[in-house]
């Protein structure tokens, strides 16, 4: 049996749930506790925790580092970051020291430690509050990243980050939160470095993450109508650890890959997945490795400009009709 | 209150215990025996001795850059340590560290920390532990340098101590300079305790080569953290005697200077006291030095003698699950 719930509602279950089993979790951040989250995305969630809910000064870089303190001192934080934007205002004290003070301690002990809050672009936010910043916790070592597209992910990949030993933040979309879609009622872990087929076909693999695996979606119903070409869409939901296996297995059946993702264009994770597959399965395809992105430039303010950088299922339909000599 | 002997005793022990390390250190590193940057605690072992050899085991410090004399005064051992600035697999971190980084959390010691203000945000996540979520006694004492103190950390952390009323007794080590820049150019206060004031913290301002006057503002302090009564600022005055680094020209003050000032150093000064008092024979003197100088030898013995890292170990330590991930 599954429930149909929102991405938001879908991310308090998995808190309430794990902060019922665990009295160690507590979680922190920016307007969570009286506000219930400056999307309403945490509405309800306080009634159950009044003590282990905190409201937090505007102090990124103690927000972060306290999360290392907390771990070490035997609880499971769990940091709530407001806006992925501002990640960067705290980021020596996530990049310095929660993503290396395990190893620059020799293995001394774990680091349970979920950071999780909204990604992406929001429509005519502009730069300081709309931009995809997910690659940059793939390049550098130190932390797992969850990316997901859909609510039962959203769901099961946060109840294996709060079960966890290591530090893991959660990218959630900032478009996505009031997406509908079933989830199980039984309670689901759902493993990293797993990706899911969301469309299974034979011509081009389309491997995507977060909001761009529905758009991806919708461009192969498109192609499939009007062209013919049957797209197989991966929906890769972590980036470390990534699923390599799944997306050289596609690729050795449809012979052809294009990367889908919000992120820029440039160094975006769709170029390390393009160059790890050339490099495995280079006598599997017959087209170069396309990627599509957003434009290198930050997410301008006014829509016409906007809808020009961020990419969409449009992208996507002519990137493909391009490789198949279509456009 | 009166202090024991036995208490006095103590706290010159582990004055001259950091003391002869540091100078051996010093001495290896000149001859190329350790590698990296080392920084040396000669001048400022009464903050370190007066303020910790009052914690128990299962409270908590972070330290710094220069943090071997805070190791050493929570009872670290002598030979990991020294293995660790020679960076061989028996040190500390199994090498991964080095001087810096130095860590022992079952020992509470929550790292020295590379970054100046880095073991702020960490303290700050340990209290919270304890004050929200354990609900214990314990305490965090987080040392840092006058340098830390124009850092956004520095004032994150404390307004951030003071809301939650948190269990932490901050310890700024004025050694007059940041790296090689005066205090007084760089600082807009005389007295660093005093920005204690605009975060409703009480300041205490001591003379830091006087191992007795920090032991004292540190026992209020801590009974203080220990009752859920909240933070203190504590400035423990005193002088780097040595270079920011070992190797460090020093062109930026004037020998003179310095060779007036070891005429303060703490060691010296106490042992003045503890004649006068008649605590201390000329015979108990001599054995605490020898003691320590045969405990640094067997150190130095063990870390000459212990096996480097195997390369391959540098892929471990990373995660606690996915340990062997590497795309």
């Amino acid at each position: 049996m599954a429930i149909e719930m929102t991405y938001a509602n879908a991310i308090c279950r998995a808190l309430k749930e794990e902060m019922e089993r665990d009295p160690t979790i507590f979680t922190y951040g920016e307007d969570i506790a009286k506000q219930g989250g400056i999307f309403g995305q945490y509405k309800g969630l306080l009634g159950s925790f009044q003590d282990r809910i905190i409201d937090t000064p505007i102090s990124e870089e103690v927000i972060y580092g306290s999360a290392v303190g907390a771990a070490l001192a035997g609880c499971r934080p769990v940091v709530e970051f407001h806006f992925a934007d501002f990640l960067f205002t705290g980021m020596s004290a996530l990049v310095n020291q929660i993503m290396k003070i395990r190893y620059m301690s020799g293995g001394q002990g774990a680091l349970p430690i979920v950071l999780r809050g909204p990604d992406g672009r929001a429509r005519s936010a502009a730069a300081h509050h709309s931009q995809s910043v997910e690659t940059l916790f793939m390049h550098i070592p130190g932390i797992k990243v969850a990316i997901p597209s859909t609510p039962a992910d959203v769901y099961g990949l946060l109840k294996t980050a709060l079960t966890g030993r290591d530090p893991v933040i959660v990218f959630e979309h900032k478009m996505l939160y009031g997406l509908k879609g079933m989830v199980p009622d039984e309670e689901v872990y759902i493993p990293f470095g797993r990706a899911e087929v969301r469309r299974a076909g034979k011509d081009v693999t389309l491997v995507a993450t977060s909001r761009m695996v529905h758009e991806s979606l919708r461009a192969a119903a498109t192609l499939a109508a009007e062209d013919g070409i049957e797209c197989e869409v991966l929906d890769l939901r972590t980036l470390v650890p990534w699923d390599k296996e799944a997306i050289l297995a596609s690729v050795r059946k449809t012979g052809r890959l294009i990367t889908v993702h919000e992120t820029w264009r440039r160094a975006g994770w769709g170029a390390e997945v393009a160059a790890v597959v050339q490099e495995e399965a280079f006598d599997s395809l017959d087209a170069p490795v396309m990627r599509i992105g957003a434009r290198n430039v930050p997410d301008p303010f006014s829509s016409p400009m906007e809808d020009f950088v961020m990419p969409g299922r449009e992208w996507v339909v002519a990137e493909v009709r391009r490789l198949f000599g279509k456009a | 209150m009166a202090i024991e002997r036995r208490e006095l005793t103590r706290l010159y022990e582990t004055m001259v215990r950091i003391r002869v390390f540091e100078q051996r250190a010093e001495q290896l590193f000149l001859d190329k025996k350790i590698p990296g940057f080392i920084h040396l605690y000669i001048g400022e072992e009464a903050i370190a001795a007066g303020v910790i050899t009052q914690l128990r085991t299962d409270d908590y410090i972070t330290s710094t850059h220069r943090g071997h004399g805070h190791m050493l005064a929570k009872g670290a051992d002598s030979k990991r340590m020294m293995a660790e600035l020679f960076g061989k697999a028996t040190g500390y971190c199994k090498g991964k560290g080095g001087s810096m980084h130095i860590m022992d959390f079952s020992l509470g010691v929550l790292g020295a920390n590379g970054e100046v203000a880095g073991g702020i945000p960490i303290a700050a996540g340990a209290g919270m532990a304890i004050q929200l979520v354990k609900k214990t006694d314990q305490v965090v004492a987080c040392f840092f340098g006058d340098g830390a103190s124009n850092r956004g950390a520095f004032h994150e952390g404390l307004n951030w101590a003071a809301i939650y009323r948190l269990p932490i007794v901050f310890v700024v080590e004025h050694n007059c300079y940041a790296s090689t820049m005066p205090t007084v150019e760089s600082t807009s206060v005389k007295d660093i305790s005093t920005r204690a004031q605009s975060y409703s913290m009480e300041g205490l301002c001591v003379d830091g080569n006087d191992v007795l006057q920090v032991h004292r503002a540190a026992r209020t302090a801590i009974e203080k953290a220990r009752r859920g009564d909240g933070p203190t600022l504590i400035e423990a005055k005193t002088y780097r005697l040595k270079g920011h680094f070992v190797g460090d020209p020093q062109k930026y003050r004037d020998p003179q200077d310095v060779d007036a000032r070891w005429r303060e150093e703490p060691i010296g000064r106490f042992e003045r006291f503890l004649v006068e008092q008649q605590m201390l024979s000329e015979e108990e003197r001599c054995a605490i030095w020898r003691r320590y100088e045969v405990e640094t030898d067997e150190a130095v013995r063990f870390a000459e003698e212990s096996p480097y890292p195997d390369p391959s170990e540098a892929l471990s330590d990373l995660f606690v699950s996915d340990a062997g991930y590497d795309y």
